[in-house]
């Protein structure tokens, strides 16, 4: 497996401020890999610098193209979709128009009605509200219009914010189960960012620790679970 | 009867005027937050573009549509130019540069073209419509072309994928962007669009207010009125603010307060709208957080 993103000593910051100070990752080709820490150390500012979201500073490369330069509608035409921390949902525009925006980039309209069809496959609470203003939408139900609407994309990378986020118990098993699927059969690679750190090691392949804006430790999942500190502090026994 | 019946229509005219321009102030507001005070002194330039393609001896509907080409890629312009710079600067700045704009745009009309009046023709003849003592053809031609703008523009927004880039990036640029959404370009897109309907209002209103570089600065002002009453975010409500606008400027001046004072009644009801219900009739009511 060859890595799909390259993070290299990248910094980033908000306005004077610095928040990432120099932290190399990479995301293999076609596996899930989650990124996680405790709050604040830095995970939703790491994306947002990898989209272009925000100043920044290193070395990003993206399916062998160099992405540090280039501004978000660029990367993301690129192929890398993200759900960002707080749903961004078009409050007033239609389920249905939330979903066809995240498809305005394609131009193979047949393939879109199709995609539209199978993201109500995964979550047919959406179908049922599919003429209704997705403000009025309950936050589950935005969450996964959120997820619909970048997968709407057909990425190479989805890149997830806390997907779990407000979410009851039995949503998060069916978002996990739609994650896991949409890797495997439509060969999606994932960067995911969740607070249930047991609920992504599980998911995922490979992970990262963040630490106030450094990377530190990284390696497979299956290994992070059984590291001592990564149990006590963020899997809790 | 049939004179307040007259009234009436011929306020549905001049409504469907103040309704395109309140649609221009409203697709610019929707997507910058901003009142472009210079909307009236563009369509006024657009008009006298208009002019000078007809006074070359071009067909009235070949200068109109050329005219409309012309303030499409102006308003593209303009934005690109003169708004993007200003983007993120403080509301007083943004609103110095449309107050600088609508100064040129005057000043430039009346250095060209000079400050005396010229007439301006109607392309509706007494033959394009049957005669009646309701309405002039000019009057039914306004309205005919008022309808035709709204539903194209309705069919743009509501049908088409550039349409709905331009809703989403309006709304919310943050995730437009992250649906891969040119959002500059939409905006700049707004601009033209907004460009494009004021040139249509503009010529349609000077063959009845006449030509001169401060023919716009009433209608905008009824167009500002429509776009408050019907709400500054709403697309329908400021087309319904402007045909409300329209009729009771053309009540009160023929029964109430003659045609002197008529002006007044806009800059009332601006004023009364932005006391009592500065969210209009149909638009949103944005809590802010403090
Ligand atoms: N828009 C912003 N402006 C200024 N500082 C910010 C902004 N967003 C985040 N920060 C700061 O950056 C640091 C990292 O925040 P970030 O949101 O990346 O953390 P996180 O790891 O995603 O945390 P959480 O798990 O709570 O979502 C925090 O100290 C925060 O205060
Ligand atoms: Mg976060």
């Amino acid at each position: 497996m060859s890595a799909l993103l390259e993070v290299t000593d990248l910094h980033a910051g908000y306005g004077p401020t610095n928040v990432l100070s120099g932290i190399s990752f990479t995301v293999e080709e076609g596996g899930i890999t989650a990124l996680l820490g405790a709050n604040g150390a830095g995970k939703t500012t790491t994306l947002r610098a990898v989209c272009g979201m925000i100043r920044r500073r290193g070395s990003v490369s993206f399916a062998g193209e160099r992405i540090d330069t280039r501004a978000t509608e660029d990367i993301v035409r690129l192929g890398l979709a993200h759900v960002p921390d707080g749903r961004g949902t078009f409050v007033q525009l239609t389920t249905d128009e939330n979903l066809r925006v995240g498809a305005l980039t394609r131009r193979d309209r047949k393939a879109v009605a199709a995609d539209m069809d199978r993201m109500y496959g995964y979550f047919p609470r959406l179908r049922e509200r599919g003429s209704q203003q997705a403000g009025t939408l309950s936050g589950g139900e935005q969450q996964m219009l959120a997820i619909a609407r970048a997968l709407m994309l057909r990425p190479k990378l989805l890149v997830l914010d806390e997907p779990s986020f407000g979410l009851a118990p039995l949503v998060v098993q069916d978002i996990f189960r739609i994650m896991r699927t949409v890797n495997r059969e439509e060969k999606v690679s994932i960067l995911l960012v969740e607070q249930n750190a047991k609920l992504a090691l599980e998911l995922a392949d490979q992970a990262h620790l963040l630490e106030t804006g450094k990377v530190v430790l990284g390696g497979p999942a299956a290994q992070i679970r059984d590291d001592e500190t990564v149990r006590r502090a963020y899997l809790g026994y | 009867m049939e004179a307040f019946l007259h009234q009436i229509l011929s306020g549905l005219a001049a409504g469907g005027i103040y309704a395109s321009l309140a649609l221009a102030l409203v697709m610019i507001y929707q997507s910058t937050h901003h009142i472009n005070f210079a909307q009236g002194e563009m369509a006024m330039f657009s008009t006298y573009l208009a002019w000078t393609f007809i006074n070359a001896g071009f067909p009235y509907w070949i200068a109109f549509v050329a005219t409309l080409g012309v303030s499409f890629v102006a308003g593209i312009l303009i934005e690109r130019i003169v708004i993007r710079p200003v983007e993120r600067a403080p509301v007083l700045s943004v609103v110095i540069v449309f107050i600088a704009l609508l100064v040129i745009f005057n000043s430039l009309a009346g250095w060209i073209y000079t400050y005396t009046i010229k007439s301006f023709p109607s392309p509706f003849g007494g033959s394009f419509f049957p005669q009646n003592p309701y309405m002039s053809p000019h009057e039914m031609g306004t309205i005919g072309v008022t309808f035709v703008v709204l539903i194209l523009l309705y069919a743009f927004f509501r049908f088409t994928p550039l349409g709905l880039a331009m809703r989403a990036a309006a709304q919310n640029p943050v995730s437009s962007r992250l649906a891969g959404i040119r959002v500059g370009w939409m905006l700049a897109l707004g601009w033209g669009l907004a460009a494009t309907i004021g040139a249509i209002a503009g010529m349609m209103v000077a063959p009845v207010v006449y030509l001169d570089p401060n023919m716009m600065a009433g209608v905008l002002l009824y167009a500002f009125a429509a776009a408050l009453l019907g709400g500054i975010d709403n697309p329908f409500g400021a087309v319904l603010g402007g045909f409300i606008v329209g009729v009771a400027e053309n009540l009160l001046g023929a029964y109430v307060i003659g045609t002197e004072l008529k002006l007044t009644v806009a800059l009332v009801l601006i004023v009364a709208v932005l006391l009592f219900k500065p969210s209009g009739f149909f638009g949103r009511v944005i809590v802010t957080r403090v």
